[in-house]
């Protein structure tokens, strides 16, 4: 029996929609929110590892054994935890130039190529100056190392500043370029007469060598990267220059209403950015390798990329995650002893950034109820 | 064959898989989202198709599963780029380090094998008698004629139809378009997914015509300079058949010049297409310093309707 007209208010439930049932909830963005919170680096890395899980697994491997093999090689004995601070070296001071330069959002992805240059002209000075006192070939090392990586960086910065090509595909080709580069030297003019026709350079002798730390491989390119962290922390902080940048990340164009000359501190952080690839590249020849040869570094700039992004620019979180991904480096390779390839870290890199920008605007959404 | 025929073959055999991930980045980018992860999606669409070329021995399917795999990252990226509203920059990045981590990963076993087979080529025999042509149609594969009248239907597409006229009004005002009453949404959706299928589709097109063997990072920077391309075509089609074709002939004048015995370094000449890049775009900066450069007017600006309480 239906119920009489009119008298439906009273036995069904109120209309659902208009009136703030669950089905009315919806997202909203808050434009407000502009700060990402302090657990999407951290929840960005497990989503990483979770989603690389399936693909380990789809492989015919188990995830836990193959995270577990990438652990113990980075971090679980000390010849494996000094090997990951020895490849949180370059990612230090890559990652350093990167965020100065991501301040005021100069996009700088050719870290590569600038170390690549830097650690050929290092090898330069241990080339054309070969009798050098200790004293004075590192320094002219570093020197050079460091112009060379400047310069390779200015030559992103100009294109940019003067004629408005972005610095992304700039840097990149140059990356390229310098990559090119290493491999005509090594196979050519600077190749080691004595090296059974091996491409690279001769070995470096030890005054052309970093001094390194007991009987390890850690280098004192590790002072270099702390005191570099450092001075960036009180530029940022304590400089009008670092208030400027700050200035200029924030707004952009009241920046250049306040008679800040934007151009300027393009080509000024892309100078420190690349100089301080350079000096990566530098350390990585006279600290690591003790000559040039190809392959110098395993995408160092790229992931330096990652660990800049990850650290939120912030001076102490460079830090850690420039160790976590040196740790992340070594454990690939450490995969490989079971027959994966180490491949893996790269894709966890990738994985991670993804999980990081999604997470770093997810969190600006809020769930309201419709009125 | 004379020099000429020689090397307007190989600018096209060269120039084919950077005419697909050009015109890609195009459709992206005209409606607006910057799309970075072309060598990212390159890759993969490269290892899709070896690896499902080698398995199943299907070319067709081998295309097909490409083309899936890659239309499912762009997906991913407009998901971040356009629901999230995340950096599109760093979303583009995060595809090319991913893509070519899983690329290596996922084509370890499958490295160095050769492919079962190339692309069908098109018989002309009419054309055969005809001096230049018809030598160099008869050897044109299929997805070469594809992206040809790919660059047909887009350049209608975009600039003679209603449907291009959303794209391009999503890319240049997405408020106004929204007004209108196009769903600009949907539509970024749609053309980002298509973009990087076709960029994909560019990946297999290097493995299948160029060099028929998957290796780690096989595309070696060609995916950013199809970046680059994008802007030298400033968003046309049309234009990025030619762009496509100079830097293919670049690449393979470098390995001719090298053929000839010349005195320069193999490597300063396989350098050419970067430092080229580069200074075209420096020269059209310059030279369009004062005018529209044809960007996409909210290119990398994610769009937010007003919201409403």
């Amino acid at each position: 029996m239906s119920p009489k007209p009119g008298n439906e208010s009273a036995t069904l439930p109120p209309l659902a929609g208009r009136s703030g049932r669950w089905y009315s909830l919806r997202l909203e963005y808050d434009s407000s929110r502009t700060r990402s919170p302090w657990w999407t680096p951290i929840l960005s890395v497990v989503l990483a590892l979770l989603l690389c899980a399936v693909f380990i697994a789809a492989n015919g491997m188990s995830p836990l054994v193959v995270y577990e093999k990438m652990f113990r090689g980075a971090f679980g004995t000390s010849y494996g935890f000094t090997e990951t601070m020895v490849k949180a070296i370059p990612l230090l001071l890559c990652g350093l130039g990167i965020a100065v330069a991501y301040r005021i959002s100069v996009w700088n992805i050719g870290a590569e190529g600038q170390l690549t240059v830097g650690a050929m002209a290092a090898t330069a000075v241990t080339i054309y100056f070969p009798g050098l006192s200790s004293f004075w070939s590192i320094t002219l090392m570093l020197v050079f190392g460091t112009a060379a990586g400047a310069l390779w960086g200015l030559m992103t910065a100009v294109p940019r500043t003067h004629f408005g090509v972005n610095e992304l595909i700039t840097s990149l080709m140059l990356n390229y370029v310098a990559l090119l580069a290493l491999d005509y030297v090594v196979f050519g003019p600077w190749k080691d007469p004595k090296g059974f026709n091996f491409p690279g350079s001769p070995m470096f002798t030890a005054a052309q060598s970093l001094p390194v730390l007991g009987s390890t491989r850690l280098h004192i390119g590790l002072v270099f990267g702390l005191v570099a962290v450092l001075i960036y922390y009180l530029m940022i902080r304590f400089t009008r220059w670092g208030y400027e940048l700050r200035l200029i990340g924030a707004n952009p164009t009241a920046a250049r209403y306040a008679g800040i000359h934007i151009k300027k501190h393009i080509i000024i952080v892309m100078l420190i950015s690349g100089g301080l690839a350079g000096i990566a590249g530098m350390a990585e020849v006279s600290g690591v390798t003790h000559k040039l040869m190809q392959g110098i570094s395993p995408g160092y700039g790229y992931t330096a990329i990652i660990v800049a992004w990850l650290a939120k620019l912030n001076p102490l979180g460079l830090i850690v995650t420039s160790i976590l991904f040196g740790g992340l480096i070594v454990g690939g390779y450490s995969v490989q002893t079971i027959g994966l390839p180490s491949s893996i870290s790269e894709m966890l890199q990738g994985a991670i950034l993804f999980f990081l920008i999604a997470g770093d605007m997810i969190h600006r959404f809020r769930i309201r109820r419709s009125a | 064959m004379d020099f000429t025929t020689q090397l307007l073959i190989a600018a096209i055999s060269a120039g084919t898989p950077l005419l697909l991930a050009t015109l890609g980045g195009i459709l992206t980018e005209r409606a607006g989202i910057i799309q970075l992860g072309a060598e990212g999606l390159m890759l993969m669409g490269a290892v899709t198709t070896c690896i499902v070329y080698i398995r199943s021995g299907n070319l067709i399917l081998a295309l097909l599963s490409a083309v899936a795999i890659t239309a499912l990252l762009g997906m991913v990226h407009s998901f971040l780029c356009v629901t999230l509203r995340a950096n599109q920059t760093m979303s583009g990045l995060a595809m090319t380090l991913f893509g070519s981590g899983l690329s290596a990963y996922v084509g370890k076993s499958i490295s160095g094998i050769p492919l079962p087979g190339s692309l069908p080529k098109l018989d002309l025999a009419v054309l055969k008698p005809v001096p230049v042509l018809g030598e160099l149609f008869g050897r044109l594969d299929m997805l070469t004629w594809f992206s040809l009248l790919l660059v047909l239907v887009l350049h209608l597409l975009i600039h003679h139809t209603s449907w291009g006229l959303h794209l391009r009004a999503v890319g240049d005002n997405p408020a106004t378009a929204d007004v209108m009453g196009i769903r600009v949404q949907l539509i970024r959706y749609c053309y980002v997914t298509a973009g990087a299928a076709l960029i994909g589709l560019a990946g297999a097109d290097m493995v299948l015509a160029y060099a028929p063997t998957w290796n780690e990072g096989l595309t070696a920077g060609l995916g950013w300079i199809a970046v680059g391309l994008v802007i030298f075509a400033r968003w046309n089609p049309l234009r990025a058949l030619f762009c496509a074709y100079f830097f293919g002939a670049l690449d393979s004048l470098g390995f001719r010049i090298q053929l000839l015995g010349s005195a320069v370094p193999s490597y300063f000449l396989k350098m050419i297409p970067y430092v080229v890049t580069i200074l075209v775009l420096m020269y059209l900066g310059y030279r369009n310093r004062n005018k529209p450069s044809g960007t996409p007017e909210s290119l990398g600006t994610p769009y937010i309707r007003e919201q409403r309480f």
